[in-house]
């Protein structure tokens, strides 16, 4: 059986950052049915319909994430029983990874006790850096102490997985700002760190002020060089890279959830906006929260759209997503694209590992350019 | 008589010398309507200008004419307007249509007084010995400034300022007057009618139903369409179609007389077969001399033209083919450009004539076109002996160069005289020499300058008229070559040449064109894998570079939230924009990067 892991689109903030553009909102933009309260039940409520839809043959979770939006804006009562409701669904595996995301003015030793108590075990906090003007950009409304407080508080209520998340390349940020923030986030005792590069994305806050001349856009060269110490000090601190972007201290660390994605296996994402995949088939929910449970109170699916890939697009996810892992490329998903390995390998982007292609260090920087030799 | 025969004495032969929006093609409406062609209600504005461009511009390219009945003091005569193009880059095909007339009315917006262009088409009427008629039109304007500007002309053709005439082709005022004085002063055609026909092509037009139809004027015997007719510059004879006059409509007529002014269809295809400025002869009864005057069309400047969608070439070159059937200047072959794709290297009478082909093309044939910088006609002598002729950048000799020599023009330039610093500093820098400086009146000043043709087609006419607000009036003719320190500037990418930057500039520019051209690209070109130089080069000497620096992260953060069809879309997007890429060795260019190059040249100055 394939394996098979599912999302929880939690789409509410308290307030919204500059940069963000996920399918998200504030509590004075929502009522009815889409509203915070009645959350749970209308996603329990689309986990009832994907149980159906498997018949007998519904396979177990390896992996449940809660992603936003920021989850932990709802009660742990409300995140414990969704979790119940895929539990009661699907099972979970014995062994199985179930993360939220939080951030680390959303959470206090209570709240963790009790979604630990609830079977999560894995939590990851976007703690994006560790300066406070940079903080201030990007909107964030947490100080830069707070983070080390929640993840001793985790610790000790008994998660065994802590993430954090970090952005590097917002307007302001030195090098040594992010050195900063690199060493405190390695403080904290945390097994595994994501650091993103500041994407502006169209329409954003962040975006506007950009045009308007307010902020410097951000600098590929500086974005490289922060890339560069991230992964200078995280190695040195004991962590190792197993994705582009993600760095974790052990092999039990890395994000199985994650690596669900990047393997081309299956999973379903309950929320609105969320995405979902099975066997080469993918589809994607209405995205607005008030339609998204208007459809399932009316016994509908709250499918917006989907697609069915070719051989050739699956192939060109799996080369795209595959490449960015250590774990690399295995050699006979390359098909007819030999003499581009070759040359990648002599550029210095790529290396030949067994029976795998593995990004270099530049390689990773330069990671889609690969990709668009492979494909 | 014969009914068809017209009595020489009854005809009066006349143009209109004008500068554009001087209204010159309202006064020909306004002529057409009082002698009764056309109804007023009936009139299409400037119903002589038949091309498009002629009308959304407001100028006249291609030379038309047309024949007016006018009765003074019970005679009834006819009047044949042959309107003129009132560009400088046709000034050959000017001097064609000013040798078909006895008398020309200049006409002169009393608002703006006269212009270079009008001077110096002004010029070439007296040297046709033309009777000239002044008139100043527009006097219904509130800014018109008639008494001024009727002393300005009287000046300049050494007349009375109360024999100016004054008329508004737009109110219809004084047009009357004007059409009787044309009578009174313009000299009947002479010619002899018992000798060989010769007839003077000053027209020649493709029409897609009738072939080639020529506009002609008669200065002796009879052409009529049961001889054949035989062209005198080739020795080509063809058979006379139709014979006619355009009143304004094509209208048949078994022949035409001494004097008289109509068409004739030759049953050719091509205008080059039918040229402005041949003699127009009978077959069966052949002249012995031709008329003075032809001269064959040269082309001035010369630029590559492709389309932006290489698909689109097969349609470039049918519709290059389809044009030049009506304008016998018009050269192209074609060429290949490593950043342009395949396209034409094309000749033009000019500037505006290059502007014109160009936007022909883009709006009859519905083309998106890039031109390369254009360049004049350089005249290469080698130390080893021999000369090249160099029409194109890329066919400049790499063998020692002894001499160059480059095209001159002699330019008239008319302004108020507050704006004389700033455009002697202009002519400066465009390596001009200064040959005269008159005043027309006092505050309005003539400078004559020599500059070099290749100085002129790059932007001049443009810092010309940001300089004068627009005040300046430019005219040129062609006043043979001049030895010039010429080189020719390269530009390399990782040191392979991008044949389409190549250009020839005085080597005290050359510097100034490669480090502009240089930093233009650079901005242009996306950062690859590795870095790239950009070099500009005389041969093989360096003059400047800059670097690309190399592209050090080329990779999406996150994939995030499931959201994989996005990431896809967006490779799938990339790997469509890659395959696109124009490459230079081993740099990938974006095609629109060089496009944007040349759409803003840059400044020399």
């Amino acid at each position: 059986m394939r394996p098979f892991g599912v999302y929880v689109h939690v789409p509410f903030c308290a307030s919204r950052c500059g940069y963000c553009d996920f399918n998200t909102y504030t509590a004075s933009e929502l009522g009815g049915g889409g509203s915070q309260a009645e959350y749970a039940g209308t996603v329990a409520m689309e986990i009832g319909q994907a149980r159906s839809s498997f018949g007998a043959g519904a396979p177990v979770a390896q992996a449940v994430f809660f992603g936003g939006g920021t989850p932990t804006l709802l009660p742990p009562a409300d995140l414990v029983r969704i979790l119940d409701s895929v539990r009661d669904a699907f099972g979970l595996a014995a062994d199985a990874e179930v993360t939220t995301e939080a951030n680390p003015e959303s959470v206090d030793a209570a709240s963790l006790r009790a979604l630990r108590a609830g079977g999560f075990n894995r939590i990851s906090f976007g703690m994006q850096s560790a300066r406070p003007h940079v903080l201030a950009v990007l909107d964030r409304q947490h100080t830069p102490g707070r983070t080390a407080e929640v993840v001793a508080m985790a610790r000790d209520a008994g998660f065994e997985h802590v993430n954090v998340d970090l952005i590097y390349g917002t307007p302001g940020e030195t090098d040594d700002d992010w050195r900063a923030s690199l060493e405190a986030a390695i403080a904290t005792g945390v097994d595994h760190v994501s650091a993103y590069s500041l994407i502006v994305e169209n329409g954003t806050r962040l975006a506007a002020r950009m045009q308007r001349g307010e902020l410097p856009r951000p600098d590929d060269d500086a974005a490289a060089d922060r890339y560069l110490i991230a992964d200078e000090m995280l190695s040195a601190a004991g962590f190792e890279w197993y994705e582009v972007s993600n760095w974790a201290r052990s092999h039990a660390a890395r994000s199985r959830h994650n690596l669900l994605y990047w393997t081309d296996a299956d999973w379903w994402g309950f929320g609105p906006g969320a995405h979902s995949h099975r066997d080469g088939v993918r589809w994607w929910n209405v995205k607005h929260p008030t339609t998204y449970a208007a459809r399932l109170a009316a016994g509908e699916s709250p499918a917006q759209g989907s697609e069915t890939l070719t051989a050739a697009e699956r192939r060109m996810e799996d080369v795209m997503l595959r490449v960015r892992l250590r774990d690399g490329l295995p050699l006979d998903l390359v098909g007819d694209a030999v003499d581009a390995v070759d040359a990648l390998c002599d550029e210095g982007l790529l290396t030949v590992e067994a029976d795998r292609v593995v990004l270099t260090l530049r390689g990773r920087l330069l990671a889609d350019a690969v990709v668009r030799r492979l494909v | 008589m014969p009914s068809d025969v017209v009595d020489p004495g009854v005809i009066r032969n006349f143009c209109i010398i004008a500068h554009i929006d001087h209204g010159k093609s309202t006064l020909a409406d306004r002529m057409l309507e009082f002698t009764g062609l056309v109804e007023g209600r009936n009139m299409r504005a400037q119903y002589l200008d038949k091309m498009d461009i002629e009308r959304e511009r407001g100028i006249t390219i291609k030379a038309q004419n047309v024949r007016l009945p006018w009765t003074l003091d019970g005679t009834n005569h006819i009047l044949h307007l042959i309107d003129t193009p009132g560009h400088v880059d046709f000034s050959y095909e000017v001097s064609r249509s000013l040798a078909a007339c006895e008398g020309a009315i200049l006409l002169v917006d009393a608002a703006q007084g006269i212009e270079a262009q009008t001077l110096a088409n002004l010029y070439l009427a007296l040297e046709n010995d033309l009777h000239i008629i002044p008139v100043l039109n527009k006097i219904d304007l509130p800014a018109a400034q008639p008494e001024k500007y009727a002393a300005e002309l009287a000046n300049i053709i050494g007349c009375d300022p109360a024999d100016v005439l004054r008329v508004s082709a737009k109110t219809g005022e004084g047009v009357t007057h004007l059409l009787d004085e044309v009578v009174r002063q313009v000299p009947a055609p002479t010619g002899d009618p018992d000798a060989p026909p010769r007839a003077l092509i000053f027209d020649s037009v493709y029409d897609q139903y009738r072939g080639v139809i020529t506009y002609v004027r008669v200065i002796d015997g009879r052409l009529t369409t049961r001889d054949r007719c035989l062209m005198m510059s080739t020795g080509a004879t063809h058979e006379t179609l139709e014979v006619g006059v355009a009143a304004p409509e094509p209208t048949p007529r078994p022949s035409l007389g001494v004097g008289e002014v109509g068409y004739v269809i030759p049953g050719v295809k091509e205008v080059r077969q039918a040229r402005v400025g041949d003699t127009m002869t009978s077959a069966s009864k052949p002249a012995k001399e031709m008329l003075g005057g032809y001269r064959h069309p040269k082309p001035m400047v010369y630029s590559g033209l492709y389309p932006i969608d290489g698909s689109d070439y097969p349609m470039l070159r049918d519709a290059l083919d389809k044009l030049q059937l009506n304008d016998a200047a018009l050269v192209y072959e074609p060429e290949s450009s490593v950043a342009l794709g395949f396209g034409f290297r094309c000749g033009f009478l000019g500037l505006l004539h290059m502007e014109i082909v160009r936007e022909r093309l883009e709006r009859e044939f519905d083309l998106a076109l890039i031109s390369t910088a254009p360049n004049v006609v350089y005249r290469v002598v080698l130390e080893e002996g021999g000369e090249v002729v160099v029409t194109n950048p890329a066919d400049w000799p790499a063998a020692k160069i002894g001499q160059v020599f480059e095209p001159v023009v002699d330019a008239m330039i008319l302004m108020p005289s507050d704006y004389v610093g700033s455009v002697m500093e202009l002519c400066q820098q465009r390596r001009g020499m200064l040959k005269g400086m008159d005043y027309l009146s006092a505050d309005r000043v003539e400078l004559k300058y020599v500059l070099p043709l290749g100085e002129i087609i790059f932007d001049f006419f443009d810092q010309l008229k940001s300089r004068t607000r627009g005040y300046a009036s430019l005219d040129y003719e062609p006043a043979g070559e001049q030895e010039s320190q010429l080189v020719k500037v390269d530009i390399l990418l990782q040191g392979e040449t991008v044949d389409a930057f190549s250009a020839i500039v005085h080597k005290d520019k050359a510097y100034a064109y490669g480090t502009a051209m240089a930093s233009k690209l650079r901005e242009l070109i996306p950062r690859q894998q590795f870095e790239v130089p950009i070099q500009a080069a005389i041969g093989s000497r360096v003059i400047a570079r800059e670097n690309i620096r190399a592209m050090r992260k080329d990779v999406l953060a996150k994939c995030y939230g499931g959201d994989i069809t996005r990431k896809r879309k967006l490779l799938e997007k990339q790997k469509e924009g890659k395959r696109r890429m124009k490459m230079v060795g081993r740099v990938e260019v974006p095609q629109e990067a060089f496009i944007a190059a040349l759409q803003t040249t840059p400044k020399t100055d």
